[in-house]
């Protein structure tokens, strides 16, 4: 388990960098937060791009960094690879040698998928004797995850690989992504500002602010929280993770979750696809009785357990029970007082069946550690 | 083909590519290194050291030719061991006067090599050293290969400034046919000579080619490397 410890400070009265964190053996641990949080840093001193003033770091049981011993491995001998922002291929280098070049300098002992794998994951069979000039974006992007994989890393470092990306190349890239992850039996640290790739790579999120870890655990927990700057966003809401359910009734799309269903126009793949929903709270209304006569498709029983301001305004979080799974709705304080709400109480929430917003399209892919990339839809 | 050109002269042609050629060659190791470390390194005396290399450059070419024979002279500090140990004489010989256009033409070689390195994206090192490579693994597989525009150009126009190598050369040299006496030298002594304005003509003829044809190269040889480079 890759741990993480770090104290830096950047000149005399700089940017302090103060962050400790452990993530998961296997899986996508996100470093979300703004631009200046400090995130890119972790990486680079992880990498070891970085020398942090103290600091400890040890990836699958072996120490890399520590400041206290003075051990500080070099970055060629950390075997972390990294994927860059700007894909950072060789130009003087065809793609293929440029997908060797950390394959050849791996250790022999070092296991992971071959050449023609990976070659054959990412789709860039046709670009092997390409120079890296005549790629776009989308396809530099995809060698670069393939350069870094097959660098045999233990620990695979992303920073931001898909910001430099406009929104097409990055729905192009995007489960290019989640396929590595469900591939590559390795943890991956993911450093992003866009809550869209969390929700749809991460299993597990570490929120920084001004150098510091605010919070870090799963995903789908710190998104159900309020008391984090993510509820303070407009597309603050619940991660359900769904599975596309067996020939819905009429055209729409019926995602089945732990206690409940949602129809969807979302067309995510065929029945038994797996998928994180984000069901925004601006987005779910709430009914003290069963209504009649809506168009809203997706009225779910449930039970209200809890009401949080929400920032300063005239807003709450209401949070409800749905069998096992949790949704979050954002009101106004006089609906609160108008329908008398109170923990405890049987309600219903609302959702209508278009309000999912998928900027990434069918990108959304994955649940938490399934592991299963027969499960992902068609790119 | 001889060009109207008599045995003298050619000689005097084919004495300054030697010379020119053996000074690069001579000096092209010695100014990657220095170009790194002025380029990249950080330790006290860097400016010092700047100011060194770039000395041939201000300093009148007939000094450092005096400089050369004081210290390279069969008694000087340099020249003396190298004669009494090795039998190497310098002075008066196309060894030495290779030597006086290397140390001309160094700053030039330096200066390139050292735009040539500053090209270099320092990303690309860092993420060479991710995917493995130490030090010099990743000096000889990224780093040289994106400078190489920046050497071949050094290369070339030092190569074109040494066949006109005229000051350092005469002083630390001489001016001996066969020996010592390049294409520069060969036309100031023609001009010295009574009837000598045809041999000086086409020699300046044959001085002012080989320069342009340098600098040609030089170009043509920069455009391929980037094209080659994926800097199209």
């Amino acid at each position: 388990m890759p741990q993480i410890v770090l104290k830096h400070r950047f000149g005399r009265d700089g940017f302090a960098l103060d962050v400790a964190f452990d993530a998961p053996e296997t899986g996508v641990t996100a470093l979300f937060g703004p631009s200046g949080c400090g995130k890119t840093s972790v990486l680079a001193a992880v990498a070891g791009l970085l020398r942090p003033q103290e600091g400890r770091i040890a990836i699958g049981g072996d120490v890399v960094l520590d400041t206290a011993r003075r051990i500080a491995l070099a970055p060629e001998r950390r075997r972390c690879a990294v994927v860059f922002q700007d894909a950072r291929l060789f130009p003087h280098l065809s793609v293929e040698t440029n997908l060797r070049y950390g394959l050849r300098r791996a250790p022999r002992s070092a296991e992971g998928p071959g050449f023609d794998e990976v070659v054959a994951l990412l789709g860039i069979a046709h670009l092997l004797g390409r120079r890296p000039a005549g790629l776009s974006g989308g396809e530099r992007q995809r060698v670069a995850l393939g350069r870094a994989l097959l660098a045999r890393p233990r620990l695979l470092l992303m920073d931001e690989p898909l910001a430099a990306l406009d929104a097409a190349r990055r729905a192009e890239v995007l489960p290019f992504l989640a396929r590595l992850r469900d591939v590559a039996r390795l943890p991956i640290l993911y450093v992003t500002h866009a809550l869209d790739e969390v929700d749809a790579l991460a299993d597990h999120l570490v929120l920084m602010d001004r150098g510091r870890v605010l919070a870090d655990g799963p995903v789908a927990a710190l998104a159900a929280r309020t008391d984090l700057p993510l509820a303070a966003r407009r597309d603050a809401g619940v991660l359900l993770d769904c599975t596309v359910g067996e020939a819905p009734a009429d055209a729409l799309t019926r995602l089945d979750f732990p206690g409940g269903a949602l129809l969807t126009i979302l067309r995510p793949g065929p029945p038994g696809t797996r998928l994180r929903v984000r069901v925004r709270a601006r987005d779910v209304a709430v009914a003290v009785s069963e209504p009649q006569g809506l168009s809203t498709r997706n009225v779910l029983r449930g039970t209200l357990t809890d009401i949080q301001p929400a920032g300063e305004g005239q807003e709450v979080f209401v949070r409800l029970a749905i069998g096992p799974s949790e949704l979050l709705a954002r009101i106004t304080r006089d609906s609160v007082q108008r329908l008398q709400l109170h923990t405890g109480m049987v309600v219903w929430a609302l959702v209508k069946a278009v309000t999912f917003d998928h900027r990434m399209g069918t990108a959304a892919t994955g649940a938490a550690g399934s592991g299963a990339p027969d499960a992902l839809p068609a790119a | 083909m001889n060009l109207g050109l008599s045995a003298e002269e050619w000689q005097a042609v084919r004495l300054s590519l030697d010379v020119a050629g053996r000074s690069v060659a001579v000096s092209l190791l010695p100014a990657i290194g220095v170009a790194w470390l002025l380029s990249r390194g950080r330790f006290p005396g860097r400016m010092l050291l700047d100011a060194v290399v770039h000395l041939p450059l201000v300093v009148p070419p007939v000094v450092v030719g005096w400089g050369l024979l004081m210290l390279f002279g069969i008694r000087g500090p340099i020249g003396g061991p190298l004669n009494d140990w090795f039998g190497i004489r310098l002075v008066f010989t196309t060894d030495g006067a290779a030597l006086a256009t290397a140390v001309m033409s160094f700053p030039l070689i330096v200066r390139a090599v050292r735009l040539g390195l500053d090209t270099v994206d320092t990303g690309l090192e860092a993420a060479a050293r991710t995917l493995g490579a130490g030090p010099m693994d990743r000096f000889l597989t990224v780093t040289l290969p994106l400078m190489s525009p920046g050497i071949l150009a050094g290369a070339v126009t030092a190569f074109a400034a040494g066949l006109g190598e005229f000051g350092a050369v005469i002083t630390f040299v001489s001016n001996i046919p066969g020996e010592t006496q390049t294409l520069p030298l060969a036309i100031y002594t023609a001009t010295q000579t009574a009837g000598g304005e045809a041999t000086a003509a086409r020699l300046a003829t044959i001085s002012f080619s080989l320069a342009i044809a340098g600098l040609l190269l030089a170009e043509l040889i920069a455009r391929r490397m980037h094209r080659l480079l994926g800097r199209a």
